[in-house]
Parts: structure tokens; C-alpha cells; sequence
């Protein structure tokens, strides 16, 4: 790894990360209603037993914008996102320092009810992971968990969160038929409408097209664009045209470093960090 | 290694494994042809008159007026060889003492095979076992009793250098010139007469009681022993099994305790079915009294214990090959982990658990050793399902060796003993064809 005089700089005076500033993206897209800090992380690290994989992370995402995660493999992009519904609780040595913040409570608080947090932070994963059940079942998952018995409710809901994933028109003549017979594509898109149809208020994507073919990408891509501002997205991804295609703001890590975190346009025309500057370029990857 | 080579080890090692195969495909033509054979054997034969009484005064089962047309017509050519066997004996009396004790010797096993064939004999008392009451009730007996009237069996001793041979004489010579002479030439003659052999299909062997000891009826008390007992080991080793099942793969840390109880689930699953056996009787019986002697109850018990390892084996496995993204999708919609394992993870895990639960309901139903000091008893009538906790009930697996080996007239009823093996045959490999099937249903259904 070749360090910035940035870099050697901060190292002199302390530890790598402990004297950045919160990155607070200074302009900001006009989306209505958003833009307040939605997550915020202070000083947040996560390990896996001894090794740390994300380090001190400072950053603030905005409510209502999509943001995009993005560096090479290994850089802890997935485990930063994945910390954020608490998901990585799954992995038993797993453990977090710091604080992480949603809407100002805790996440790794001591009261804080992961079940509960997972319903308003909903998550769509790398591989589209539809259940063995109708198409219908699957959408109403999250709803009939939550107590919603009604049938006409659930009706309304499914139907509502189809076509808000843009899966209405494809899927409304068959939904008894087992999701697993759709196509990959469809799959991630049914994953995204399951994921709403709890209505959550943040929505992680990990690398959502990674496993769709260019066709598959380009209506999920759509997709993120019809919702955003309605929700919060985060979007991990490998693919760099695909962050500057559908971000608003974007993070660079790099070996668990949050590096840059910037408006997307920015990021990407104008990187103040030379490492950012390298991979965008394609320097090393 | 250069090509050639190479290709011949590829070709020997298909050719090894072909083999093999075949070799197996044989030993198990070699082990079920016998038992269909013999086991359909109880149940399509050729019965005679005797069976058709037997079946109508003791199962009320045939139409009377044509066994009774038959029985009189058996009786006519009956008739003929009992006035023989009475003249021959008013002749006896009128010899001299030495003549009559000499003749009575050989008259005897004459005598005996004759009421062995036909039933008890005019003017004899009649007998108290069952098994007396009627003749032989199958053709194929019928003939082998025919043997033993006209031949009298010898041992050739004359040379002591090999093994004593056995040899027949025809008994007709003994008796030649006096009231019995023509007995064995008309029995020969007659024996379909005094028989009327009839094809039979007895599909009550199935369905009906035993009769004196497996002598005559059929195995329904055994049938059903098996299936109380073996459903009855699902119901306490199912629901315990998938549950234990979930507690290793889902909640149990890594540690020495689990590690523990894994390794006692392994050992288990290798002790000897007599140890378990043993063991039912001294913990459900003696201990824990869970009846007074043995019962089905303890039976099933015991056998509970003895498929749980299998059952908590093959449902680890089912859930542990459930994607984990299924877990993560759910968990991820704000689903508890109990909720995540009962509507998303047993669900998917369901075709494996079920086949695991449906080889061990086979195994269970197979087992003698864990019933044989807990349940089994080897004569018994079916017992009503409010007696599972006090009665013991025979079982199929049980009565198999207890025929086998211990029945005091066990060569006579091999037929029976057939009938038993092929029906629990038949009931395992349906058990298995079941769970081959509901797992190609269930997976179908997952599939989509």
C-alpha cells in the first residue's frame, strides 16, 4: 500500500484514523425531507476476534439518499453494512467498539432489540435468497411475522410492494407459483419487494447485481433510483460506474479504513485522497 | 503415469465398481427370492378340506353347504381306509399275543401318521390341543404325511466308515396278508379323494388371530404389536429427535459440554440393540415402573432411545444443509430466531428430517433385541390401544425367531414363519418407499 503524505502524516500524531473529521458531505443533493443524518458512526470499529476489520469508522449517512460503499475486496465495505442491521451478530466472534447510531439510539446498545432494528433497517444480500415458498408467502413473510393476519391487508401489501419493486406487471397472473422458479433477476427485485414490504426506513443493498446478468442490473439500478427518496439506501457494489450511476454520496474504504466519503460527482471527478484517486483509476483494485 | 496407463486404471476401477454392484444386486436376489417365494407361500397354497373346516368352525369364515358337500364327499373315501384301519385292528385282537404285539409295534406310526393327515379318527377321544382337532390344512403337508403312511424310514449303518444313510422301506411289505395290505395302495390312490385339494387365497393370514401357537390362523396380533410399537417409539424419539436436533445446530455453543453430548449421541447411536434391551428393562421397568411388567409402553420406550441418535443424526444434517441465506433473508426482516427456525429453516430442512424419521420408524418396526425383555410376548391376541400401557403384544420381529428357534413344532408352520418375514419385509421397504416418495414430493414443492 503506497501512504499519502495525508497519510503519514496523521500516523505521526496518533493512530491512522483517530484525527479525521466526522465526513459530512458539505453539498447536498435536493431530495425532500432528507438529508438529516440518518446513521451516524463515532469512532466505530468491528472486529473479528483479534483481527479488526472495519477501524474507526466517522461518518454520517443521509436520510433519503442513496449511498454507495465502495472498494476492494476484503476492505470490511460489507461487514460495515452488515453491522448496521446487525446482521454480523450471526458470526459469533464477531464484536463491535465504538457507536453506531440510528435515528439517535444506540444499534449495539444493551436495550436495543435487534429484531425490531431489522424491521426498520431492511437488508437485500449478494445472492437473491427468496424463500422455498409462493411468490406470495414470500412478500407476506415479513408482514404475517409482524402480526398482519388480514387477508385483504396482505393482499394490498404484496401488491403494493411488487410494484414498488417494479415486479407487479412480470409476477401479478402467477403469485402461488414457488419463487424459485423466476429468473435471477427477478429474484433480487422479489427480494427487494419482501425487504419493503415490512416498510422499513434504511434499505442495505450488498452487492445486489453482483450475481445478474447486464440486463438483470439495469432494472435493479432503475429500481434504486425510483426509490430513492422514499428511503434511505446503501448500496455496497464492486462495480464503480454502477456508485457513480446511482449514488448521491459515496464511501471508500480501504483495508477497513474509511478513506473518502464524498458526494458521488465529487468522489469520482475530483478524489481529495490520492488512494481514492488510485482505485477509481484503476490502480490497484 | 502416461496415458495408457492411465486409462486402464479409469477402466478397471469402473469395472471393479460394476462389479461390486452386481455382485450386491445378486446377494440380494440370493436373500429375497426365497422369502417371497415361501413367504407367498402363506398365502396362496393349496388347501385342503381340512383348512376349509378349520376356517368355517373357527372364523365362521366359507360357505357351509359347499364344505359340507365336500366333507361328505372326503368322508365317502375317508370311510373306506377308517373300516380298514378297524378291521385291521379287530384282526390284532384275534391273534396270538406275540403275532398281535409285533404287529401293534409297526401299526402304531401307521395309525398315527393316518389321524396326523385326516384329523382324529373315528371313536378317538376328542383331543384337547387345537392343533389335533384338524388334519393337514395344506396339500403339500398332505403329501409329506403320505410318505410317512406308505414308507417307513431306515438309518443304513452297514458300512461305519461314513455316515449312517437313510433309506425307505414301504411299510405295505409288514402288513402284507393281512386287513391293512390294501390301506396304503388306496390312500395313494385316494389321497385328492380324502383331501379335496382346492387353490386357496387365505388373505385372512393377515387380518386374523392366531390359533393355537401360529398352528392354523394368521399373524394380525403381530402386525399390529409392530406397528404400535414402532409408531409408538416415533411419538417420544420424533418430536425429542428434531428438537435436540435444532438445539446443536442453532443454539448449542461450541464447548465442552456440547462437545460432550455430541460424542454421547455418537456412541449411542453404535451401542448394540441387546444393550438397549437390557436396558429397558432395568430403567422403564424396574426403575422408573412405567408398567408393571413388560408393555408396549416400555417396549416403545426403549425403542425410542435406541433411534433417537439417528433421528437427531439425519435432522442435524437436514438443517445444517439449509442455505444460510434463508436464515439471513429472515433474520434480516426483523424475524426472531425462533420464528426464523419453525416458518423458514425446519420447513426447507423437512424433506431430510422426514427421511431420517421414516428409516427409523423401519429400523424400529425391524428390532427384536431392544422388545425382547420389554415388550414382546410370542403368543398373544391383539390388544385393544388402551392396553399399550399395561399389556405386552407379540410382534412381528419377535414371533420370526421365536418360530424360528423355540416353536415346538416350528418345522411344521415354516410357512407361517415365511408369511412373518415377508410382511415385515414388506413393511420396511414400504416405510422406505414412502419416505422416498414424500421427500421427492416435499422437495418438488421447495423446488417450484
Amino acid at each position: 500500500m503506497q501512504m499519502t503524505a495525508e497519510h503519514k502524516e496523521s500516523k505521526a500524531t496518533g493512530p491512522a484514523t483517530a484525527t479525521r473529521d466526522i465526513y459530512i458531505p458539505s453539498e447536498r443533493v435536493a431530495v425532500s425531507g432528507g438529508g438529516t443524518p440518518h446513521v451516524v458512526a463515532k469512532d466505530f470499529s468491528i472486529y473479528y476476534g483479534d483481527f479488526e476489520a472495519v477501524k474507526k469508522v466517522n461518518a454520517e449517512i443521509l436520510s433519503k439518499y442513496v449511498t454507495a460503499i465502495i472498494g476492494p475486496s476484503g476492505c470490511g465495505k460489507s461487514t460495515f453494512l452488515r453491522a448496521i442491521n446487525r446482521m454480523n451478530d450471526l458470526i459469533p466472534s464477531c464484536h463491535t467498539s465504538g457507536i453506531l447510531q440510528f435515528d439517535g439510539e444506540d444499534i449495539y446498545g444493551k436495550l436495543t432489540d435487534e429484531v425490531l432494528l431489522r424491521k426498520k433497517i431492511g437488508m437485500v444480500f449478494q445472492k437473491p435468497n427468496p424463500f422455498p415458498k409462493s411468490i406470495f408467502d414470500n412478500i407476506a413473510y415479513g408482514p404475517r411475522l409482524h402480526g398482519m393476519t388480514d387477508k385483504k391487508q396482505l393482499e394490498e401489501i404484496v401488491e403494493r410492494s411488487l410494484r414498488k419493486a417494479a415486479l407487479w406487471d412480470e409476477v401479478s397472473d402467477r403469485l402461488e407459483r414457488n419463487a424459485l422458479g423466476l429468473s435471477g433477476g427477478q429474484q433480487q427485485r422479489l427480494c427487494v419487494a419482501r425487504t419493503l414490504a415490512v416498510e422499513p426506513e434504511i434499505l442495505l443493498l450488498d452487492e445486489p447485481t453482483s450475481a445478474l446478468d447486464p440486463k438483470a442490473t439495469a432494472k435493479i439500478e432503475d429500481l434504486i433510483q425510483e426509490l430513492r427518496g422514499s428511503y434511505t439506501i446503501m448500496i455496497v457494489t464492486h462495480n464503480m460506474q454502477q456508485a457513480s450511476r446511482v449514488s448521491d454520496y459515496t464511501m471508500f474504504f480501504y483495508e477497513g479504513v474509511l478513506i473518502e466519503y464524498a458526494q458521488t460527482a465529487q468522489l469520482f471527478t475530483n478524489p481529495k485522497d490520492r488512494m481514492t484517486e488510485d482505485y477509481i483509476t484503476g490502480r490497484f483494485s | 503415469m502416461n496415458l495408457g496407463t492411465r486409462k486402464i486404471l479409469d477402466n478397471s476401477f469402473t469395472a471393479v465398481g460394476m462389479g461390486s454392484i452386481v455382485v450386491m444386486a445378486l446377494a440380494l436376489l440370493l436373500v429375497l427370492t426365497p422369502i417371497v417365494y415361501n413367504g407367498v407361500g402363506a398365502v396362496f397354497f393349496t388347501g385342503t378340506i381340512e383348512h376349509r373346516t378349520m376356517l368355517y368352525k373357527e372364523y365362521g369364515r366359507g360357505d357351509s353347504k359347499t364344505i359340507e358337500a365336500q366333507s361328505a364327499s372326503a368322508d365317502r373315501y375317508r370311510g373306506e381306509a377308517y373300516r380298514m384301519l378297524s378291521g385291521f385292528e379287530a384282526e390284532m385282537e384275534a391273534m396270538t399275543p406275540e403275532a398281535s404285539r409285533e404287529y401293534r409295534s409297526k401299526y402304531a406310526p401307521v395309525r398315527a401318521a393316518m389321524s396326523s393327515l385326516l384329523g382324529p379318527l373315528p371313536g378317538d377321544p376328542q383331543p384337547m390341543l387345537t392343533r389335533f382337532h384338524y388334519g393337514q390344512t395344506r396339500w403339500e403337508k398332505a403329501e409329506e404325511k403320505l410318505h410317512d403312511i406308505l414308507y417307513e424310514k431306515k438309518w443304513d449303518y452297514s458300512d461305519p466308515t461314513v455316515m449312517a444313510k437313510e433309506f425307505y422301506v414301504p411299510r405295505a411289505e409288514a402288513f402284507a396278508g393281512t386287513k391293512l395290505a390294501p390301506l396304503f395302495g388306496y390312500v395313494d390312490k385316494h389321497l385328492a379323494d380324502m383331501m379335496q385339494p382346492q387353490f386357496t387365497f387365505y388373505w385372512g393370514f393377515f387380518t386374523d388371530r392366531s390359533l393355537d401357537a401360529h398352528i392354523f390362523g394368521g399373524i394380525w396380533p403381530e402386525i399390529q404389536g409392530t406397528f404400535f410399537l414402532a409408531v409408538g417409539a416415533m411419538l417420544f424419539a420424533f418430536p425429542l429427535g428434531v428438537i435436540a436436533a435444532v438445539y446443536f445446530t442453532e443454539y448449542a455453543k461450541e464447548g465442552f459440554f456440547t462437545s460432550i453430548l455430541r460424542s454421547a449421541n455418537s456412541t449411542l447411536a453404535g451401542v448394540p440393540s441387546i444393550v438397549f434391551g437390557l436396558f429397558g428393562l432395568a430403567f422403564f421397568i424396574n426403575t422408573m415402573k412405567v408398567s408393571e411388567s413388560k408393555s408396549v409402553l416400555a417396549g416403545s420406550l426403549t425403542l425410542a432411545i435406541m433411534i433417537l441418535p439417528t433421528i437427531i443424526r439425519a435432522a442435524e444434517e437436514a438443517i445444517l444443509s439449509v442455505p444460510k441465506t434463508y436464515k439471513e433473508a429472515s433474520l434480516g426482516l426483523g424475524s426472531t430466531k425462533w420464528n426464523t427456525i419453525a416458518t423458514v429453516i425446519l420447513p426447507a430442512a423437512l424433506p431430510g428430517i422426514i427421511t431420517g424419521g421414516i428409516i427409523s420408524l423401519g429400523r424400529a418396526a425391524g428390532e427384536t433385541a431392544p422388545i425382547i425383555f420389554t415388550a414382546a410376548v410370542s403368543v398373544g391376541s391383539a390388544i385393544g390401544i388402551a392396553d399399550v400401557f399395561s399389556s405386552p403384544t407379540p410382534a412381528l420381529s419377535w414371533n420370526i425367531y421365536n418360530l424360528a428357534s423355540e416353536h415346538e413344532m416350528a418345522s411344521e408352520i415354516r410357512h407361517v414363519q415365511y408369511g412373518m418375514v415377508l410382511s415385515l419385509v414388506s413393511i420396511v421397504l414400504l416405510l422406505n418407499l414412502s419416505a422416498i416418495l414424500l421427500r421427492a414430493k416435499i422437495s418438488q414443492k421447495l423446488k417450484g
